[in-house]
């Protein structure tokens, strides 16, 4: 595959401007760049490049132990069969090893003492100690020979037995006799998997038991304990443990972790887990609880006393328990800012200072109103210059103290072509339909008909002049939705032939003979999950199941770079507002940020837990959004690389992304058919919109911002309140620093009309400048 | 252990992995088996995750071959080949040997190769764009097809309707919208059965969707479809079901909607009278009047003839090569004439035979008359409100022979040929004279056939709401053909006062109004001013004389309110619309 696919228009078309050196994070990013195409991406590694901090201790230790435990799939196959006779109960083993103990050190009547109390025969260390034993994993079962009747022997065993994933020195049971002491502490920790339920149960009952206010925040560990403990379960080859405790405590999860309870349902064997991204990432990475500071210290208490090592192992390992000052949070604050994959963001996470403010708009010179007045005489039309400064004047004076620097991220110059649409779009801003609840946009459905082979992703022109489709037959089609057909630039030849200081050579490049309604672009070889067109309307992007991302031209419709990286399935891809740099991300778990003039992408970002299923710039560039299958949001800094906001609160894959006009909200819609607002400065979720029964699949704000529009598989397109939803979230220093947010379920108050469509799912909206809602779907019956 | 997952999953069980390793020539272990099959469970499990994720990214609700084959090759896994079909396919099992498997029908490829019906591609993808919702209200009516009458119904209602639509249309939804199919003569087909047995589901309350049934069925009727472009065509046909159906609709359903059947009369008489619409139109109406009964071909056709004939004639004595077409549809039309006007005549000497006996002896038979009388009146006002250029005061039943022998002017021998392989017509003379009386005054008179009779109910559900709205114009001197109607009515109204004075005058009145048709009107007058007075005060009688001069004037009076019509068709409406507020539109005329 050619990189650069350089047409003959190529030299005019592609930018003709250097890109300013992102000097030191475009050098690391090149670094990083080669760690990536070295191991054709891996998700782990790809995750300790990034910047997130996962990578924790308690994983690598486990992962270690697993090696030395791991058994060959015939030995635990075997194990299985002598694991009939389990049952051995904790009591009689601990019994077991303390009569060793004493026995070891000759305290002989001690010995006798406790063996008649506890009702033991004479031969008890000898025959039982065998049975439990091999009752205990098929892990020491090789060992079993060598060591005989011997009671070091035995211990070792026990202490194999003990699949202990905690830190405790366990030792392979070939090493010499190990300390008694040492033993004897990793049966105080209770790796017996029999007893992963006593203590599940115990906690369960002691959780139960608190204060309802503390309940509701103590609960939140159920999900990650009960996950990891299966996990452990499985890990050390103890699969009927692990199914038994699934069985008897999945029921107690939160309805919205169904779906990965499926997942880890159907995982029951260790050799599973290695395959299982999902799972790895659970326990690679920790599960963010937030929890007040009182309850923090019941639940330490309890453990402590209760010496419930098991439990407290997992929790100082595998969860990152955020502690707050404070009121405890009700139950439903807690449920609508959990469900993701990894808890919920820490809350210094979402401290770092976001710009989210919009550029200042550049000042298009006077010269320039002499063709307005032409274009405006054209169209007949009398002429109304005041408001039009107004509007031009009132946003490029001020400039927004939350806006970055205009020179943040460097941005193309405007040409000449950029400046005449810039006017165009305020000479269309006026003559905008002021949108408010009593005022509804008119919605037009754009049906693609005969879409036999799957539509997949559409996308409109700013100016709604053109209408591209991603299709799963690998096509990408381009329809002209005004009167004006599609023209390609004519062929070097003849271009040769024309008059190039005519004043229309614009015009005369093109070929009449190949205007049509629509083009077709061939290129890719999977299914098309992403386009989007470049803001000046030259280029179109489009991102494929095969890995690439491509950029196509609509002068001369033909493929221009094929941008390689992903290596997996690439669901989104979207230009920036800006032109030039656009955002992309996949099923690798990682974002990219590319420049139209570089093979390589100019930033990578990853922390996602799952595939990245959309990305959305911000309207001032220096921001991208992802949304993931991992059910968090994420808010990138373009210049730093680093995850500024972790928006966590969806119950599901979130498959669309809208900011608000003005930059400062953030709307994401998800499988679950919940639409969720974001106050992006604040970090803080401030609206939930309830009312799809389906996947949302589009978000568009109005071009004011003021209402919502959002699409579904529910053949629905619905119409949100947006201002009230901001106006209506009461918020004091308390939630804003601790980002407890009380949400009211005002969504019917919110929610201004229902639009059903004609058994059409909606997968994209646009708003077009004067605020005419379109929405297309292909029409499947 | 083996089924409490079975409820989680589907299995696959070790017997089948080890018949899979047989057919693949290996033999394995029980356990080894064992193994194999829980990891390909889990291993199928994952993939089918993993394909789900396919299939939400490319927006759909189907898990499809095609999304499990990429999650397949992206684990690096062969992806099965030959299911990419996208009809279903069919997964059969075996009772015996518990087998399941998937149907794999032979394909002959030597037919395949060689069939001549290459299937053509399938249509362009396009992008088609429609204003769903204007300023997001006002067409709150969803996006597409589905009308908003529909909307309202129930639940049960919907889902039989979607039934319905599903089975007839296919894809489309336009159930009332015939006109969409105009072009497919085996939709419109379709869509007249579902519409009878629409109308026979006794379970089914029609209501006001009658009229609706009504329009797409006339449509069907009268419209030159398109599919009557091609002459090969056979829409023919499907006019006379229609206008059978038409009928069936009518007799049964027609007290649902008041006037059905003037507006029925109306619109047919209206095509009949409009020489511009091509003669399947024409085709149409008279089949229709037909259906309707001989009543109505008497009122519509007969009147009609000789102005139709002249063209009809035309049509058929043109022999020119390039008339040939409209000529054997004329030719249709002439044979739907004869058959009609053929029904007219001996229904009518049926008729003209059967009043002696009933009027004399039955008097429930002359109760059950008058309301038909009524209707009849009913339909000269209003046709004659439609304005549709037939000089309907002036009209006045032909007496059987003028009838027959104007008739016989047209068609001749053909006419007289099947006629009198009819029931007698020469039986009746002895009552012709009165017939004659009778047919003058009143026209379809109290004679009532047995058929016509059985046909009452519908017809007495229609017009029992007339009066409640006659209330309204009485305060003001109506005009002149309102009376007839509004008279009409009364009589309705109050059959047991009727039917005294009724049947009294049965004998009289023909005769009095015979001996002296010039002084119809005062005969008129005392007919109804004995009716009004049983129903009402006397204090009406003033407003009985003013309608005196009506019916049997010269033509002048009907060309002097011909441009009144259309507010006088409005007054022939039945009841809500007819309300006041028009009645005062009219007052200043």
């Amino acid at each position: 595959m050619t990189l650069h696919e350089y047409h003959q228009s190529g030299d005019r078309i592609l930018h003709g401007w250097r890109f300013p050196v992102l000097n030191l994070a475009h050098a690391h990013f090149i670094f990083k760049m080669a760690a990536v195409q070295g191991g054709l991406v891996d998700a782990v590694e790809e995750k300790d490049i990034k910047t997130e901090p996962s990578n924790d201790s308690g994983g690598n230790n486990n992962a270690g132990e697993a090696r030395l435990l791991s058994p060959s799939p015939g030995s635990s196959a075997s194990a299985g069969s002598a694991k009939s006779t389990t049952g051995a109960p904790e009591d009689q083993s601990t019994l077991l090893a303390v009569l060793q103990f004493l026995k070891k050190n000759k305290l002989t009547e001690s010995v006798d003492i406790l063996r008649r109390e506890a009702g033991l025969p004479e031969d008890v260390l000898d025959s039982k100690g065998t049975d439990s034993s091999g009752a205990g994993s098929g892990a020491a079962a090789d060992s079993a020979d060598a060591a005989g009747g011997d009671a070091s022997s035995l211990l070792s065993r026990v202490t194999g037995s003990s699949s202990a994933p905690a830190p405790a020195p366990t030792k392979a049971p070939g090493e010499d006799q190990p300390d008694v002491n040492v033993v004897l502490s990793a049966y105080s920790q209770q790796g017996d998997p029999a007893l992963y339920g006593v203590y599940y149960n115990g906690l369960k009952r002691f959780i139960e038991s608190v204060l309802d206010c503390h309940r509701a925040e103590l609960s939140q560990l159920f999900y990650p304990l009960f996950v990891h403990m299966y996990l452990e379960l499985v890990y050390n080859n103890h699969e009927n443990e692990a199914k038994v405790f699934f069985e008897k405590f999945s029921g107690d999860q939160e309805c919205y972790y169904a779906d990965d309870l499926r997942v880890l349902s159907s995982l029951t064997k260790k050799e599973h887990m290695r395959g299982n991204e999902t799972l790895l990432d659970f326990r690679t990475s920790k599960f963010v609880l937030r929890i007040s500071r009182d309850s923090y210290q019941l639940l330490k208490r309890h453990l402590q006393e209760r010496q419930n090592n098991q439990i407290w192992n997992i929790i100082q390992e595998h969860l990152y328990i955020d502690i707050f000052d404070g009121m405890p949070r009700s139950k439903s604050q807690i449920d609508a800012m959990s469900g993701s994959l990894a808890g919920e963001a820490k809350r210094e996470a979402n401290k770092a200072k976001v710009y989210y403010g919009l550029l200042k708009e550049p000042e298009i010179e006077l010269p320039l109103d002499d063709e307005d007045e032409e274009a405006e005489n054209e169209e007949g039309k009398p002429k109304k210059k005041k408001p039009k400064k107004d509007s031009m004047g009132s946003k490029s004076k001020k400039q927004d103290p939350n806006a970055p620097s205009q020179t943040r991220i460097p941005l193309p110059e405007l040409k000449d072509s950029d400046k005449l649409d810039k006017i165009m779009y305020m000479k269309e801003a006026t003559k905008r339909i002021r949108l408010a609840p009593d005022n509804l946009p008119s919605i037009c459905f754009y049906s693609f008909l005969n879409a036999y082979q799957g539509l997949t992703a559409v996308d409109f022109t700013d100016d709604s002049s053109l209408i591209a489709g991603g299709f799963a037959d690998s096509t990408v089609r381009v329809w002209s939705v005004t009167p004006k057909k599609l023209r390609k630039v004519k062929s070097a030849a003849d271009l040769n032939l024309i008059d190039k200081e005519s004043d229309d050579v614009l015009e005369r490049i093109m070929d009449e003979k190949t205007a049509s309604e629509s083009k077709i672009l061939y290129g890719h070889s999977g299914p098309v999950y992403g386009i989007s067109f470049s803001p000046d309307r030259n280029y179109l992007l489009s991102s494929s199941e095969d890995g690439t991302i491509r950029l196509w031209s609509l002068q001369t419709f033909t493929c221009l770079v094929g941008y390689k990286g992903h290596n997996y399935p690439v669901w989104d891809t979207q230009f920036s507002p800006h032109g030039y740099y656009f955002i992309s991300g996949g099923h690798d778990r990682v974002a990219r940020l590319w420049a139209t003039d570089h093979y390589q992408p100019l930033r990578m970002f990853s922390g996602h837990l799952a595939d990245i299923t959309c990305t959305r710039f911000h309207p001032n560039s220096n921001y991208v959004a992802t949304g993931s299958s991992d059910r968090t949001i994420r808010l990138w800094d373009v210049l730093s690389g680093n995850c500024v906001r972790i928006f966590t609160g969806h119950k599901g894959p979130i498959h669309a992304l809208a900011f608000s006009p003005n930059g400062k909200y953030l709307a994401s819609g998800a499988t679950d058919g919940r639409v969720l607002l974001w106050d992006i400065g604040h970090g803080l979720m401030i609206g939930e919109l309830k009312g799809h029964t389906d996947t949302i699949y589009s978000l568009k704000f109005s071009r004011d911002g003021e209402i919502l529009a959002s699409g579904s598989m529910d053949y629905t397109v619905r119409l949100w309140n947006a201002m009230k939803a901001y106006d209506d979230l009461e918020t004091d220093d308390f939630t804003a620093t601790t980002g407890h947010v009380h949400l009211q379920d005002n969504s019917q108050e919110l929610l201004l009309g229902t639009y059903m469509t004609k058994s059409t799912p909606v997968i994209h909206l646009h708003f077009t400048r004067r605020n005419l809602l379109l929405a297309a779907g292909a029409y499947n019956p | 252990m083996a089924d409490r997952e079975e409820r989680r999953f589907a299995e696959v069980s070790r017997d089948s992995v080890k018949l899979m390793a047989e057919s693949a020539g290996l033999e394995l272990g029980d356990d080894v088996a064992a193994l194999l099959a829980e990891d390909v469970c889990y291993r199928l499990r994952e993939a089918a995750q993993s394909s789900s994720q396919f299939m939400r990214h490319a927006k759909r609700r189907k898990l499809t071959v095609e999304d499990f084959n990429r999650a397949l090759r992206w684990s690096n896994v062969e992806a099965v080949c030959g299911y990419g079909a996208q009809d279903a396919l069919p997964f059969r099992s075996v009772k015996e040997g518990e087998l399941f498997f998937v149907e794999d029908r032979d394909i002959n490829l030597v037919e395949l190769a060689l069939a001549t019906n290459i299937p053509k591609g399938c249509a362009e993808t396009m992008v088609r764009v429609n204003v769903s919702y204007l300023d997001g209200k006002g067409n709150l009516e969803p996006q597409g097809t589905v009308p908003s009458a529909v909307q309202t119904l129930s639940d049960d209602l919907l889902k039989y309707y979607q039934q319905i639509t599903r089975a007839i249309l296919g894809d489309d939804a336009h159930l009332m919208k015939v006109k969409s199919v105009s072009h497919d003569l085996e939709q419109l087909n379709r869509l007249l059965h579902m519409v009878k047995s629409l109308v026979q589901n006794p379970y089914l309350y029609l209501g006001s969707y009658v009229r609706s049934l009504v329009s797409s069925v006339m449509y069907c009727i009268l419209e030159p479809l398109a599919a009557s472009i091609n002459p090969l065509n056979d829409h023919w046909t499907l006019r006379d079901y229609a206008a059978l159906l038409l009928s069936h609709i009518f007799w049964t359903h027609g007290d649902l909607v008041s006037g059905l059947y003037h507006q029925i009369l109306l619109s047919l008489q209206k095509v009949l009278s409009d020489p511009v619409r091509p003669l399947c139109s024409h085709y149409g109406a008279v089949v229709g009047l037909h259906a309707l009964g001989w009543k109505a071909v008497e009122r519509v056709l007969f009147p009609h003839l000789p102005a139709y004939w002249a063209n009809l004639q035309a049509v058929l004595d043109d022999y020119s090569v390039s008339n040939g077409q409209v000529k054997a549809d004329g030719h249709k039309v002439y044979g739907a004439i004869l058959v009609a006007v053929e029904r007219l005549l001996k229904m009518k000497a049926l008729s003209l035979s059967q009043p002696a006996e009933g009027g004399a002896g039955g008097q429930s038979g002359s109760v059950v008359g008058e309301p038909l009388s009524e209707a009849a009146l009913g339909i000269a006002s209003h046709l004659q409100a439609g304005g549709a250029g037939c000089p309907w005061e002036e009209w006045t039943p032909v007496p059987l022979p003028d009838m027959y022998t104007e008739l016989y002017s047209f068609f001749g021998d053909s006419l007289a040929v099947r006629f009198s392989t009819g029931p007698g017509f020469g039986s009746y003379p002895p009552f012709t004279p009165a017939q004659l009386g009778e047919a003058r005054k009143d026209p379809p008179g109290p004679a009532s056939n047995p058929e016509t009779t059985r046909k009452m109910p519908q017809l007495t559900a229609n017009l029992n709401i007339s009066p409640r709205q006659d209330g309204s114009p009485r305060t003001d001197p109506p005009p002149p053909s309102l009376a007839a109607t509004g008279s009409g009515r009364f009589t309705f109204w109050y059959p047991p006062l009727l039917q005294v004075p009724g049947s009294l005058s049965r004998e009289v009145f023909p005769k009095s109004r015979f001996t002296s048709p010039q002084t119809g009107p005062p005969a008129f007058t005392f007919l109804i001013g004995g009716r009004q007075m049983g129903r009402r005060c006397q204090g009406r009688r003033p407003f009985q004389t003013t309608f005196a001069p009506t019916p049997p004037l010269s033509a002048v009076p009907p060309r002097a309110y011909a441009h009144k019509l259309p507010v006088i068709g409005r007054v022939g409406k039945p009841v809500r619309r007819w309300a006041c507020s028009h009645y005062s539109l009219y007052l200043p005329l």
